[in-house]
């Protein structure tokens, strides 16, 4: 009894220091335990699932460190001098093979959900394209009249931090969002592998030379994110940051606007945002083969092109 | 074959019963015999990882503060790639050159045929070689740092960083050709562990009655002889892009960078539980002995081991989350993974059954095998979270991931490493450590290597992402106590050195069965006297 009390104590304990809601961060603070914050139905799924999570694995490593304890008090030399003789005993084992069984059936159902949530959205209402170079991000608005642009981390020197500028986090260029909308990212890389991750976002894909991968996210709250490339790809690999302003809508059609683009006519109904996301797709392959051809030196580039063009149906699919 | 008729075929051995040994350079340079190949791996095995200690330690010296404060180049900028060589040596050397010499190579050398009662591996010869092509191997990958600034690519080396594009020079060449040759070791090595499992058993000892040693050797073996021949396929074809003008993984020429990664995996997935499955064998003697009772569930543990060799096959992309591969294909691995957790959770109830009941003494020994059962367990269950695909967008290459393989592995196959060499030192070398030594040893070693690892998980919860020199302010607190951590795991380590030689020099003289080893536990190493003959069983053990 007293051994349950004290398990259940502990537990509480631990739960309510992992599960504290430290003051709104949506980048990382000092002594942070948990994940950011979610800024993304995304990302609040995934942290729904990892609390649950935190139950089964917390409750696992307690259980064994209990038993642990236990049998070394009680069954050390001097409590126990004559061992027993047990070797086998069926139906226990039988229990510690079935039991583990269903707490990872728990797991998986929930766990499939957050996988296919997360995967793609149907409706997507506009595409942001993101290309790795080494070691700076491009962006490309294909729904938006042709904006693109590269972003640079900030400098140490240069940095504001009064501007809300954070070391080897901000950007020159952050990219510009609308809030509330549903966002295809299409990710690809120049060079070698890189990966795109915003963690507030629930965001995390490869750029991989050669296709085209795609995810989505929904930004709920207006706000700066920030992300980080997340696969090793050479000498700067930590100094290629990613920035996010996340905007209200009308905000973000007056900076497409400042920027020269122009806003997708149609908006605003389920067929025809399905109906654009197949144009957006279109439009992306015939985009993504002059991507190539600007940045890159020319040797190689015929090849290039057609094999990139080649894996677009089933990148964009 | 029988002792009498390998000493006979060897010239160089005159007269095996008074148990003359060879010549100092011929012993140790042209050396047939298991037990001296075995003490030569476990001397590398040292060496070796120092070596890698000694990158760990740069690394967490840099990592201590936000900011490059050593790493920088001549011009006082941060060198981010001679920081990537660092994080790519210390794999490296860690996973080919340490844990595997040391379990396999030394352990399993040494006490395989002491425990199926055989007096030598079935091919000593090509014991010998195994041995000696991994010395050539460590010294093209250290060279490898001084050709063209060093291989930065991560110990999977993943083109297109790894191909010409990112890596010119030929370091990377270098590289490959040192996993060329360590890759040959272990796979001539495997094939030698499975020759002697099947072929030099003493009579009696079915493979039901074989220890849970030799059962993890056998399911080890056999994941190097099916697993490694994928790594060298995977780094020729590399090298063949590199030099050769090939195209595999270069999209440009119609390759693809994801198939390296799937067959780089193939091999790295199951190179986990190379890594781990030895260990599980020396723990389950370990608790056996000192608890004084039997293992619990016997056949349930060598099989859970089979089972684990046999999943760890088919996981291989839960590497691969974030690539891009498709929902179902991820659906899969996620499921195929999380299964996982069955057998691996077999073996840990079945240690605390062992001990259930027993009479147990906290020897060194015992004190790294219970902490290998406890922190391989928190490891377990962060690879329960990592499993799922969904969750692992917010955690793939982040420090969660770098926490949860330095559980299973720092915490999980190094500390079996120390715990099979404070079990075994006295019947390998015929000297006692000092008790003290060894249990101050092991909570310097707890206490540093808990302190190192466990904050990992929160700055990877963060999302602060794997091998940055350098990281966002907002980390800094929680590098710092890590770092702080590594010290002590470092200096713990140098201790662990100064207790080795130490022994070596000054230990008392061990009996024969100086764990008291009782006959529900035994195993025939401990019929011998401390250090066995140089030829042992000439008189062929027979198990009831």
């Amino acid at each position: 009894m007293l051994k349950k009390i004290c398990i259940s104590l502990g537990l509480a304990a631990l739960f309510s220091v992992f599960m504290l809601d430290p003051a709104l961060a949506d980048q990382p603070v000092d002594w942070g335990i948990t994940m950011q914050d979610a800024a993304s139905p995304s990302a609040e799924r995934i942290h729904s699932f990892h609390n649950g999570l935190l139950y089964v694995i917390f409750g696992t490593g307690l259980f064994v460190m209990a038993l642990l304890i236990w049998v070394m008090i009680r069954f050390n030399k001097r409590a126990n001098p004559t061992p027993s003789t047990v070797t086998h005993n069926v139906l226990l084992e039988i229990i510690w093979t079935v039991f583990p069984v269903v707490i990872l059936i728990v797991i998986a159902v929930p766990s499939f959900n957050l996988l296919y949530y997360v995967d793609r959205t149907e409706n997507a209402e506009m595409t942001l394209k993101v290309t790795g170079y080494q070691w700076y991000w491009g962006y490309d608005y294909p729904d938006h009249g042709d904006i693109n642009f590269q972003a640079y981390i900030v400098p140490e020197s240069e940095i504001n931090a009064e501007a809300g500028q954070v070391r080897l986090l901000s950007t020159d260029n952050p990219v510009v969002l609308p809030i509330d909308t549903n966002i295809q990212i299409d990710i690809a890389a120049a060079d070698v592998l890189h990966a795109w991750a915003v963690p507030a976002l629930g965001v995390k894909m490869d750029a991989v030379p050669g296709r085209l991968n795609s995810t989505w996210f929904r930004i709920n709250k207006p706000g700066t994110y920030f992300g980080q490339c997340s696969e090793l790809c050479g000498k700067d690999h930590a100094y290629m940051p990613i920035e996010i302003k996340a905007v209200p809508k009308d905000e973000f059609a007056q900076w497409v606007i400042a920027q020269g683009g122009t806003m997708p006519v149609i908006e605003d109904h389920a067929d025809e945002s399905a109906a654009l996301t197949d144009e957006t797709s279109t439009t992306m392959t015939t985009k993504e083969e002059t991507v190539p051809d600007t940045s890159q030196d020319a040797g190689e580039q015929p090849e290039k092109t057609s094999a990139a063009s080649e894996e677009h149906p089933e990148g964009v699919e | 074959m029988n002792a009498a008729a390998t000493t006979h075929d060897d010239g160089s051995h005159h007269d095996d019963h008074h148990d003359h040994k060879p010549g100092f350079f011929v012993r140790w340079f042209m050396s047939t015999n298991h037990k001296d190949i075995g003490t030569l791996y476990i001397i590398f095995s040292i060496i070796a990882g120092l070596v890698g200690g000694a990158f760990s330690m740069m690394m967490r010296l840099e990592l201590q503060e936000p900011g490059v404060q050593f790493l920088t180049d001549a011009a006082g900028n941060p060198d981010g790639h001679m920081w990537n060589v660092i994080v790519t040596a210390h794999g490296l050397i860690m996973v080919f050159f340490v844990v595997m010499p040391g379990l396999i190579g030394g352990f399993g050398n040494w006490f395989l045929p002491l425990m199926i009662g055989a007096p030598d591996m079935a091919f000593p010869r090509l014991n010998n070689i195994s041995f000696w092509l991994l010395v050539p191997a460590f010294f093209l990958l250290l060279g490898s740092a001084f050709v063209g600034g060093g291989v930065g690519t991560g110990w999977t080396i993943y083109p297109p960083l790894s191909s010409a594009l990112g890596h010119p020079d030929m370091g990377v060449d270098m590289a490959i050709f040192a996993l060329h040759l360590a890759g040959a070791s272990s796979i001539l090595g495997a094939a030698n562990f499975i020759t002697t499992i099947f072929n030099m058993r003493a009579p009696g000892m079915t493979l039901h009655k074989m220890p849970l040693f030799v059962w993890s050797m056998l399911v080890t073996a056999f994941l190097l002889v099916l697993a490694v021949p994928v790594l060298g396929g995977a780094i020729t074809m590399l090298l063949t892009d590199r030099n050769f003008g090939t195209a595999f993984f270069n999209p440009e020429g119609g390759g693809d960078p994801i198939l390296y990664q799937h067959l780089f995996w193939f091999i790295g997935h199951p190179e986990v539980y190379i890594m781990i499955l030895p260990a599980f064998g020396i723990v389950s003697h370990i608790v056996s002995t000192f608890s004084q009772k039997p293992i619990f569930g016997y056949l349930g543990m060598a099989y859970a081991m089979v089972a684990i060799g046999f999943v760890g096959f088919v996981v291989w992309a839960h590497h691969m989350y974030t690539v891009g591969l498709d929902v179902n294909t991820r659906a899969y691995f996620t499921a195929a993974t999380l299964i996982i957790a069955v057998p691996t959770g077999i073996k840990i109830f079945s240690w605390i059954a062992t001990m259930w009941g027993g009479s147990i003494s906290f020897k060194t020994p015992m004190l790294f095998a219970i902490g290998f059962i406890f922190l391989f367990t928190v490891g377990g269950v962060t690879g329960v979270v990592l499993a799922n695909a969904g969750m692992d967008v917010a955690l793939h290459d982040t420090y969660y991931v770098v926490a949860h393989f330095h559980y299973v592995l720092s915490l999980g196959a190094v500390f079996a490493l120390f715990a099979g060499y404070y079990y075994w030192a006295g019947k390998m070398f015929g000297k006692m450590y000092p008790e003290w030594m060894g249990q101050l040893h092991f909570w310097t070693t707890f206490i540093g290597v808990n302190i190192l690892f466990f904050p990992q998980h929160f700055l990877g919860l963060q999302g602060m992402p794997r091998r940055y020199i350098d990281y966002p302010d907002a980390f800094a607190d929680w590098n710092q106590i890590s770092s702080y951590g590594g010290y002590l795991a470092g200096m713990s380590t140098l201790w662990f050195i100064f207790v080795a030689l130490y022994t070596q020099f000054f230990g008392k003289k061990a009996v024969g069965n100086y764990w008291n080893v009782q006959p529900q536990s035994m195993t025939l190493e401990w019929t011998l006297p401390s250090p066995p003959p140089f030829h042992q069983f000439e008189i062929q053990p027979k198990m009831k």
